[in-house]
């Protein structure tokens, strides 16, 4: 007991770091977003280009995805979609607890909470995954399909295989930084005035959840009334 | 910094939540009617709505300051560079009904 009340009084006896270049820490601060967001607009225009590849292909075989699109399973997307939603809902809990509470715990509970329902989702995934190499939908020697235009069909479950999993590793990377945060939040490092990292790695976090809410209705959502 | 930052307050969170899973039910509920072409963009508008709530709120870009909301703008449109400038050339090629 008298151990912790030391540590807790020697984290908050430290100021917060500011690096030589900045002249407080609240330009500290908005430098750091400002990077944040300059990496975010690369990660934009790297799932862009996926994108753009997806619009082409699907303008000029529209037949071939919109069957494709039908055979994924919409409810685990949806699912998915909700879970994922869920999650930037903790995430943003956790910055929220971050930015007016000392308390590390309450933080690294939503942090965790985050990491939960994200693995949750990855698991889902994992299922539908393993759907799809057993019915041979998986591109390569091995590929089998049944319905409307194949090769194209083909085109598709790459496309659907390349931008869900790059989305994918987008959450594993999420949830490594997420468990680092947790344990920096027990340590008492994060409070109302020094956050950056729970703030910065909540917008990466929101950011994937952006890439999901475009993906779910372009993967399964291209066909299904007929 | 609390002095700097908006701190959201925690309403606000669970009303743009319930707003993200209720246009999640819709954009999954509209796809099986029959609207033609209308579909794709009933789905992106969806998308966009539910992007938005995401960036203006979880992110806190509503509450953001003038530079931050200029990369944002930046990003997206590169990216409509990107796809209206390709799609341009893919459109003019003669590949649509031969």
């Amino acid at each position: 007991m008298a151990e912790h009340a030391t540590a807790v009084a020697e984290d908050e006896s430290l100021p917060p770091a500011t690096a030589h270049q900045f002249d407080d820490a609240i330009q500290q601060h908005d430098a750091s977003g400002l990077g944040m967001w300059v990496f975010l607009l690369t990660e934009i225009l790297f799932f862009g280009g996926l994108f753009t590849i997806y619009t082409v292909y699907r303008s000029l075989y529209p037949d071939a995805f919109g069957h494709a699109s039908s055979t994924l399973d919409i409810t685990l997307g949806t699912i998915n979609t909700a879970v994922l939603i869920g999650s930037s809902l903790t995430m943003a809990l956790a910055v929220h607890m971050a930015q007016v509470s000392r308390n590390g715990k309450l933080v690294a509970f939503f942090l965790c909470a985050t990491i939960v329902l994200g693995s949750v989702f990855l698991g889902i995934k994992a299922i539908e995954y393993a759907q799809k190499f057993h019915e041979h939908h998986v591109p390569g020697p091995g590929f089998h399909y049944e319905g409307v235009d194949p090769p194209q069909a083909e085109l598709f479950f790459c496309l659907y295989f390349l931008m869900t999993g790059l989305h994918a590793i987008h959450m594993v990377i999420g949830v490594g930084i997420l468990s680092v945060l947790v344990v920096m939040s027990l340590r008492g490092r994060f409070g109302p005035d020094y956050y950056t990292p729970v703030e910065l790695t909540g917008l990466y976090w929101h950011f994937v959840d952006i890439v999901w809410i475009f993906l779910f209705p372009l993967l399964y959502l291209v066909e299904r009334h007929s | 910094m609390s002095r700097h930052d908006h701190v959201v307050p925690l309403p606000v969170y669970f009303a743009i939540f319930t707003a993200l899973l209720v246009l999640t039910a819709v954009t999954a509920s509209i796809a099986y009617v029959d609207l033609g072409r209308l579909n794709v963009f009933v789905a992106l508008t969806i998308a966009i709505v539910k992007a938005s709530l995401v960036l203006l709120y979880f992110m806190h870009l509503r509450y953001s300051s003038r530079l931050t909301l200029l990369m944002v703008g930046i990003a997206f449109f590169w990216l409509a560079v990107m796809i209206v400038l390709t799609m341009g050339d893919v459109v003019s090629r003669g590949w649509f009904g031969g």
